[in-house]
């Protein structure tokens, strides 16, 4: 366990690296989630709309 | 004649066709590339002998600031591209990339500012290099408010074209900042008439990291550009059939 804690750790620079790749991470996987979203909400929206004329 | 494939690029319907065969492509590419690379840098890369562990901030920061500095060169080319050949899909190139380049410049602010900390003792210096990165950020800024402020969207495309263009003076300011105020920032590490500066099993992992970082680029600007082209073309035939099939 000490193992990891020390690879995990980075020598006191743990903290500031790891914080940087968190943060890149949640930044990456936005650019690609809000567009995936907007495309779903388009198409659920287009739907419904299409269901309403042919009623 | 020649002019045909000029046409068919400017086709919402053709990049529509052509990006949705190679987005899963750039996707499984970017993932490829990112994983490997972070996993490369963050526990196999050796630790560098003055600055240790916290050197493995590089292997973001790096990569954002470049793809941060092309992405806004893009968004000039397609300003002119827009403005002289009035093509359309060039506005939105220029519209879906300049959110992701901001995002670029603040990854790239924010992981030089903490790397900052343990190596210069602070997180923050007016130096030159942070300084035109932040100008770079609020001329992002600018453009995306720019693109919301104007309802027309003829207007919209002019001007923010304008803008994309204009603020390229920052791009040389930006690379050479730190040569001509020699302050804080490190100098480039690469340059493409040397070798590297660093041991190869440093510089790798950083070179898979810039080239996963391009492709996730590509990945957001081509989903970006999709939905765009839908929404834009949406009273068109083909945006909905294509809405048809999806639903």
């Amino acid at each position: 366990m000490s193992g990891l804690s020390e690879i995990l750790g980075m020598g006191g620079h743990g903290v500031y690296v790891w914080s940087c790749y968190a943060i890149t991470l949640v930044v990456l996987a936005l650019n690609v989630v809000q567009p995936w979203l907007a495309r779903r909400r388009l198409v659920n929206q287009e739907a419904r709309r299409r269901r309403r004329e042919v009623m | 004649m020649k002019w045909t494939f000029f046409h068919k690029l400017g086709s919402p319907k053709w990049f529509y066709d052509i990006s949705g065969r190679w987005l899963p492509w750039f996707a499984a590419a970017s993932v490829l590339l990112l994983a490997v690379g972070s996993v490369w840098g963050l526990f196999f890369a050796p630790q560098d002998y003055q600055q240790g562990n916290s050197f493995r901030i590089i292997y973001i920061h790096v990569p954002a600031a470049f793809v941060a500095q092309s992405c806004y060169i893009m968004l000039a080319v397609a300003g002119v591209v827009s403005l002289v050949w009035r093509m359309k899909l060039a506005d939105v190139a220029l519209k879906c990339a300049a959110p992701i380049g901001a995002w670029m410049t603040f990854v790239a602010l924010l992981t030089g500012a903490i790397w900052g900390k343990p190596t210069w003792g602070t997180y923050w210096v007016w130096d030159a290099r942070l300084t035109s990165m932040l100008i770079l950020l609020f001329l992002y800024f600018g453009v995306i408010a720019l693109g919301q402020a104007i309802s027309n969207r003829d207007t919209a495309a002019k001007a923010t074209a304008v803008l994309a263009i204009v603020g390229t003076v920052n791009i040389p300011i930006i690379k050479y900042s730190v040569n001509w105020w020699n302050t804080l920032h490190q100098p480039a590490t690469f340059k493409l008439t040397e070798k590297p500066a660093m041991p190869v099993e440093m510089w790798l992992p950083l070179l898979l990291m810039v080239l996963g970082f391009y492709a996730l680029f590509t990945v957001s600007l081509f989903m970006r550009m999709r939905l765009e082209v839908l929404q834009r073309e949406h009273k068109t035939r083909w945006v909905r059939e294509a809405l048809e099939k999806m639903s």
